[in-house]
């Protein structure tokens, strides 16, 4: 008889699994941080190469960059489960579910937010960032994006299947989105003005430790429901 | 506590009782009663749409049923949730075959999140399966897609399974081999519901037809 399984083994197990699936559709899996470099890249071209006005927007382009690209790469998180049917195995599971679906969404952001961290002091360059404002940049980006996943889990596990889902996500998740975004780029612009970002990077902490709390208990409670 | 009355409470046994389920506004049955007691097979028949997979997501609590319970072991599956889940394996439509993972890894993946059934090796052995432990869920066959599903069945210590027609995409020899499966089950306490147009390749499987 082999072991029955605990909590934290299964929730390594779900983790590993989605990791594998993204590291064996490689293609796939880099297209939002493709989209993400491409979108941050023509902001500087775009706006011409004064370096004042690429400074003072760099952080705000590099974040407006990171959601669209968050945005984009949310589906992945529940569709392809609930096409080849692993999300009853799921739902049927003897774990709490809120946590299952917490280890997914460790899952994505590994796979999506996490690169998109690494690239950001590159392209941080392309805007002539100072060390200061990367740092900033970086730390918002750190407490944030696990945010944008989290909320996102909810939204995509509402609409995902449905018809032109991909519209409704975006319309869904964007209110949500605004106040990490605005507290996000408020720590950038803080530091530009020769102020501390603490008060954002808490705003943006507190933000995150909401969405830890309740994201994956709505997110099960919609995937019960969708099922 | 006496051995005897250990066993008794350990016994697993279902009952369903006055359930009804509509989808949409269509009710597809009402007032349906099973019981099921350990060692039971329990057979599932009917015309399509007659509401076959309807009553087995209802009993695994997948879509909760318009009235009527369902109990494990006596308690209300709602409330004994967990435990309930522990003891259930259930084998829907589609198999939850991922195209990216290859047949150990799936099982794996599968003993992560269950567990306490048989090893992997024993579990791939009963349904020939051997072979393919290195092969990509893509490139396998519907047969061999619903026999990774039946694997996974066997990876779990579950004592209650629901089978959601196992037998599709089956060549004979794996639908005898399941058979096999079904009996050890059943004759190590276990209890099975299986849904199928076409007789059980077992003996002693109780019946249930639903009515279109």
């Amino acid at each position: 008889m082999s072991r029955q399984s605990g909590l934290g083994r299964a929730c390594l197990g779900l983790i590993r699994r989605d990791l594998l699936c993204v590291s064996r559709h490689r293609a796939e899996a880099a297209n939002p941080l493709l989209f993400f470099a491409m979108v941050a890249t023509i902001f500087p071209i775009a706006l011409g190469p004064d370096p004042k006005v690429l400074a003072a927007i760099g952080p705000g382009a590099i974040w407006a960059s990171a959601l669209l690209s968050t945005l984009l790469s949310l589906e992945g998180m529940f569709r392809p489960d609930l096409e080849d049917g692993s999300i009853e195995q799921l739902l049927l599971c003897p774990h709490p579910l809120p946590v299952l679906v917490l280890a997914k969404v460790c899952a994505h952001w590994l796979a999506t937010g996490l690169p998109l961290l690494l690239l950001t002091p590159l392209l941080a360059l392309q805007f002539g960032l100072t060390m200061e404002s990367t740092t900033t940049l970086l730390l918002s980006l750190v407490l944030g994006t696990p945010a944008l996943s989290l909320l996102g889990a909810v939204g995509v596990a509402l609409t995902v299947g449905l018809r032109g889902a991909g519209l409704l996500l975006a319309l869904l998740l964007l209110p949500l989105y605004l106040p990490i975004l605005i507290f996000a780029t408020g720590a950038g612009g803080a530091v530009q003005r020769g102020l501390a970002p603490s008060a954002h990077l808490n705003m943006l902490t507190a933000l995150l430790v909401l969405a830890l709390t309740l994201a994956p208990i709505a997110a099960a409670a919609a995937l019960r429901v969708r099922g | 506590m006496s051995p005897e009355r250990a066993t008794a409470i350990t016994e697993p046994s279902l009952s369903v009782s006055g359930l009804e389920c509509r989808r949409g506004e269509r009710l597809v049955f009402s007032n349906l009663d099973i019981d099921l007691q350990a060692g039971e097979v329990l057979q599932i028949s009917g015309p399509n749409g007659s509401g076959k997979t309807t009553l087995l997501r209802a009993i695994a609590g997948l879509t909760p049923p318009t009235a009527g319970e369902v109990r494990w072991c006596g308690r209300r599956i709602d409330e004994g949730r967990v435990e309930f889940l522990r003891d259930l394996a259930y084998l829907g439509h589609a198999d939850g075959v991922k195209a990216e993972l290859t047949v150990w890894e799936d099982l794996e993946v599968a003993e992560a999140l269950r567990g306490g059934g048989l090893p992997i090796p024993d579990a791939l052995d009963r349904l020939g399966l051997t072979e393919l432990a290195d092969t990509l869920g893509r490139y396998l066959s519907a047969g061999q897609r619903r026999r990774l599903a039946l694997c996974r069945i066997l990876t779990s210590g579950a004592r209650l399974w629901l089978l959601d027609e196992p037998f599709t995409t089956l060549d004979e020899a794996a639908i005898t081999t399941v058979g096999h499966r079904l009996e050890e089950r059943a004759e190590r306490g276990g209890l099975a519901i299986v849904t199928s147009h076409h007789p059980l390749p077992i003996d002693h499987a109780r019946l249930l037809r639903l009515a279109a």
